[in-house]
């Protein structure tokens, strides 16, 4: 019994395959190149994935084939004077973060996990806490070989002037498979964070907590309690960190680079889906905000303030077999405040909260074409799947939209083409890109098909 | 802490691959060894990039059985000394294809048992007058009962693990230490894509377990462990009844 081959690779059925956020799921095959010259599209569609560590149907591919790039995860080369690190797409930040972290050097920007692979945190253009200093991935991106459909290896970089680069960052893999990136690693003495967090009590604290200069530092974000209402609508816990300098440590720390290892543990079973009820989220949220309240300034491993819920691997069962939505939007500083308030009044009065809510402010815009963020305030919202959810979610898009704003693809599974289109005005640009190098629209995915991106 | 060299034939196997990363965590020097250049260099890269451990490309193809002296004698010259020999190259091939086509036939019993066999003898002479070192080979969980859907594989890895008994039994006399490997299905590219296999165990996790079995001077190895009793009772099926089943 041999499996059928696509391209001269062997297939595989994943069926009821999905994101992060197990919705929605469809039936792919998936080819799984072991060799890194055998890194091409197949057949007539083909979509590159990397870690699925996108939530809803951007790395989904029901009407091609997946090129699945986990195994072409090799470290190639790093030069200590200009910080750059070379490395097959595949490769993950936690690949990066392992070998480098030791020798002082630490990823330029990191999404809430460190499970993504480089290709995809290009092809998303992905933000951390630094936006706002540093900007998104793909400011760091030295240069980047992206397979075309032709099959032909094409080396970008930002510098080349080129165009291909601005569409594939946030390209969402829709103008080829990335094989290689050319990273800018940030130097760091030790593998502590310095932490400082503080409660604010209503929106108008929260906001001023993150955009007020006294307070800034190089990582920056909220944590929101979506079910509080009234007057104390929007209040959170603002947490701020920089990269510990070895005199702030402790004296018995005998490597300042190194942490104890720790296994994540895994996480057992599904929850049935009514154990995460707004009574259950309002219970937890009260709980968070006494015990964070109650810390000030403290040092903690890095894993923990960038990646608190990577400890528990699969997470996202948590959530039972229904799955969730995750929902993220940013709107432009003019309206933030007000789209914000909006938005966070129709969360407690309808009470779907969210698991986690986490507020953020981003810096400029970059030049990535349909790259998310913009200049404002971003708010990200875990949302357990229940009944009229979709019809909810409507009424936020409408509020974005309204406000200037757009929806994360990354994150996305429901938005509708007209709601892209108003958020992302850059799309015809990307459109241009990907027409001169995939004429025949070879790079698809069931998202950019549910919105109009490509075939 | 530095430890000798190892030199790995087959270096580009999903499984040899986290056995170069643990080896090299642990503190050897590598030598990675099979046919695909492009690939080894990357792998090199990779390695010492991940551990900082020194590893080295060369070329190696286990089917020129007649280049294996003069392979195995330019490497040794190279690194100064082997301290242990990993060998992971194998071919799972097409049994149906196999049984029509000799072609196919022989090259699952070559790659596996013949190629083996060969360049194994080279390395064990020379471990042998060091007096010193280790061998680690895979085999298969395959070769420890024919089934009717590989049993070329399957006797090819049979034949290697009784090669490894008697080659244990030979070197111990000289301080060497002989561990054979039998890994149950793991995820590589052998056997991506295959239907009806059971959960497949991912490389590092197999690879963590061969190198901490090298570390204990471990005779057989199964990994996952489970596979240790799950052969156990396969093995212990009559033949009778286990020659009707459609394994
Ligand atoms: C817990 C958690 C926290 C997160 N926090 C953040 C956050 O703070 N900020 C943020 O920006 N994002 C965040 N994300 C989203 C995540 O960073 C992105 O979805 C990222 O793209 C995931 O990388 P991946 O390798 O899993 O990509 P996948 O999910 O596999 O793919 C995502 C997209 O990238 C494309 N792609 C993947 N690899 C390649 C390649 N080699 N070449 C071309 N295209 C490719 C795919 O086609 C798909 O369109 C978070 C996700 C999780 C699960
Ligand atoms: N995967 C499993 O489920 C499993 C289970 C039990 C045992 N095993 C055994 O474990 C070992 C490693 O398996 P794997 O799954 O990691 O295999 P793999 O990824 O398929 O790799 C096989 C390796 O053998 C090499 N090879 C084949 N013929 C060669 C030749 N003539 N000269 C040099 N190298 C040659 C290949 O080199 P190229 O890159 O040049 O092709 C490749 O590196 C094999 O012996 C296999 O039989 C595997």
């Amino acid at each position: 019994m041999t499996p059928e081959r696509v391209g001269g690779l062997p297939t595989k059925r994943l069926e009821g395959l999905g994101g992060w956020g197990r919705f929605p799921t469809s039936d792919n095959v998936a080819v799984r190149p072991e060799k890194f010259r055998q890194l091409q599209p197949v057949g007539a569609s083909s979509l590159a994935r990397g870690m699925g560590r996108s939530y809803g149907d951007a790395a989904l591919n029901s009407e091609g084939t997946l090129v699945l790039t986990e195994r072409l995860d090799r470290l190639l080369e790093f030069d200590p004077e200009s910080g750059v690190l070379r490395a097959e797409a595949g490769a993950t930040l936690a690949d990066v973060l392992a070998a480098m972290v030791p020798r002082g050097w630490f990823v330029p920007v990191t999404p809430g996990t460190k499970f993504c692979s480089l290709g995809g945190c290009l092809a998303a253009d992905v933000h951390g806490k630094n936006h706002h200093r540093d900007g998104t991935f793909s400011a760091h991106v030295a240069a980047a070989e992206v397979v075309l459909a032709n099959g032909e290896r094409v080396v970008c970089s930002p510098d080349d002037g080129s165009e291909l680069f601005w569409a594939t960052a946030g390209g969402m893999g829709l103008t080829g498979i990335v094989s290689e990136v050319a990273l800018r690693l940030t130097p760091i003495e030790t593998a502590t964070m310095r932490v400082r967090h503080t409660v604010a009590r209503d929106l108008d604290e929260t906001i001023g907590l993150l955009t007020d200069p006294a307070h800034d530092a190089r990582y920056t974000v909220a944590w929101l309690d979506c079910l509080a209402s009234g007057a104390r609508l929007g209040r959170g816990v603002y947490m701020a960190g920089e990269h510990a300098r070895p005199e702030e440590l402790p004296l018995r720390i005998e490597d300042p680079l190194r942490l104890a290892p720790k296994r994540p543990k895994p996480f057992p079973f599904d929850l049935p889906g009514w154990a995460l009820n707004p009574v259950t989220i309002r219970a937890f949220n009260a709980v968070y905000n006494w015990v964070q309240g109650r810390r000030r300034e403290f040092l903690c491993p890095y894993e923990a303030f960038f990646y608190p819920l990577d400890g528990i691997h699969g997470w996202n069962r948590m959530y039972g077999k229904r799955g969730f939505v995750q929902y993220q939007y940013v709107l432009p500083t003019a309206t933030a405040r007000q789209g914000t308030k909006e938005i966070l009044e129709l969360l407690s009065r309808e009470r779907k909260a969210s698991f986690l809510a986490v507020l953020k402010r981003f810096g400029p815009e970059g030049p990535g074409f349909l790259s998310f963020p913009m200049e404002g305030l971003t708010l990200a919202l875990d949302i357990p799947f229940s009944e009229g959810l979709e019809r909810f979610l409507d009424g936020l898009d409408e509020i974005v939209v309204a406000h200037g704003g757009r929806v994360y693809l990354a994150k996305d599974s429901r938005m509708s083409a007209q709601t892209f289109r108003a958020g992302y005005p850059r799309l015809g640009e990307f459109l241009e890109v990907k027409a001169a190098v995939d004429p025949e629209g070879r790079f698809g995915s069931d998202l950019s098909r549910r919105l109009g991106i490509g075939r | 802490m530095t430890r000798g060299p190892v030199l790995i034939l087959g270096a580009t196997s999903g499984i040899a691959r986290w056995v170069a990363v643990a080896l090299g965590q642990r503190g050897h020097s590598l030598w990675l060894a099979g046919r695909d250049r492009e690939e080894l260099e990357r792998l090199a890269q990779d390695v010492s990039l991940r551990t900082g451990a020194v590893a080295t490309a060369v070329p190696f193809d286990a089917m020129d059985m007649d280049g294996h002296e003069a392979f195995f004698a330019d490497l040794v010259s190279r690194a100064g000394i082997v301290e242990g020999v990993v060998l992971a190259f194998g071919y799972l091939g097409e049994q149906e294809r196999g049984e029509r086509d000799w072609r196919e036939a022989r090259a699952i019993l070559d790659q596996n048992f013949t190629a083996a066999a060969s360049v194994l003898l080279v390395a064990a002479r020379y471990l042998e007058e060091r007096g010193q070192g280790w061998v680690c080979a895979l085999s298969s969980v395959a070769g420890d009962r024919g089934r009717m859907s590989n049993y070329l594989y399957g006797s090819a890895k049979a034949g290697l693990s009784t090669f490894l008994q008697g080659l244990r039994s030979r070197l111990q006399k000289s301080g060497v230490h002989v561990l054979t490997v039998k890994p149950g299905p793991v995820d590589t590219g052998m056997t991506f894509g295959l239907p009806k296999l059971p959960l497949l165990a991912p490389p590092e996790r197999v690879a963590d377990d061969i190198v901490r079995a090298i570390d204990r001077r471990k005779d057989v190895l199964y990994t996952p462990r489970p596979w240790a009793l799950i052969m156990a009772v396969f093995r212990a099926v009559p033949e009778r009844i286990f020659k009707k089943t459609r394994l």
